[in-house]
């Protein structure tokens, strides 16, 4: 079966937004993805912000766009951007382009 | 495999889904197969964001099996070409910032795959033949 489609929902916490990612994100998905969260992001201004990724079974470097662009978007008033439970494939990217050095990677999960 | 898709980001999927689907006869790891589709989706990705930007044109995939679990893998378009390949190789660049492209592509395939080899012509296209062993 071909996947082609991300889903994209939102918890939100007293301290933090949390997004959770799944599915595919590429150049076709992202720009669908980042409508979404930068919509909600705008209106509600969390000051934490959590990509949750565990969901995500593929990403190449729109992925990478993706995460950098809200990172710059949350910084833009204050706020912080983590990453949470990448898949090891989507952390190997990630750690590619040197990401974890400008976000949190954080783990709740045991892999 | 021969294959050729319009350059639509749709077809992002279905070209590395393809691929991987192809490459798995020779009972690749699951790394392989995630890296080989990796690669891929950045070779199509170019081929939709800075090859065909604003037109839409033919891409051609062609991969074959070689002695030596050696995969090549061919992308080929017919679009604007790449005035500098080596500056495009370089990480952190792009043409594109506004669309959010991290400029991480080439890196990537570089990363995931055994070689990369870029043939480019301003004004006639530009092929991007990546080669990928596997494990015994």
């Amino acid at each position: 079966m071909i996947r082609n489609g991300s889903q994209v929902t939102y918890e939100a916490r007293s301290d933090a937004m949390i997004v959770h990612v799944g599915g595919e994100i590429d150049h076709h998905n992202a720009a669908m993805v980042r409508t979404g969260i930068d919509e909600k992001i705008t209106a509600e201004r969390p000051m934490r912000v959590m990509l949750e990724l565990s969901g995500v079974d593929f990403m190449d470097s729109s992925g990478l766009g993706l995460i950098m662009g809200r990172y710059a978007l949350v910084k833009r008033y204050g706020g912080t951007l983590a990453v949470l439970d990448p898949s090891p494939a989507v952390l190997k990217i990630i750690k590619l382009a040197g990401l974890e050095r400008m976000v949190s990677i954080l783990r709740t999960k045991k892999s | 495999m021969k294959l050729s898709l319009p350059s639509l980001s749709v077809n992002e999927g279905i070209a590395r889904s393809a691929v991987a689907a192809f490459c798995a006869q020779l009972n690749p790891t699951a790394v392989e197969i995630a890296d080989i589709k990796c690669a891929v989706s950045e070779a199509v990705t170019n081929c939709i964001v800075h090859a065909y930007r604003d037109t839409v044109g033919e891409i051609g995939i062609t991969v074959k099996l070689c002695e030596g679990r050696f995969v090549q893998i061919e992308i080929r378009d017919k679009g604007c070409g790449i005035e500098d390949v080596k500056q495009a190789r370089e990480p952190l660049y792009t043409t594109d910032a506004e669309g959010e492209r991290s400029g991480m592509g080439f890196t990537v395939m570089e990363s995931f795959c055994d070689g990369v080899n870029v043939s480019s012509r301003v004004g006639r296209g530009t092929t991007v033949t990546l080669i990928k062993r596997l494990h015994k």
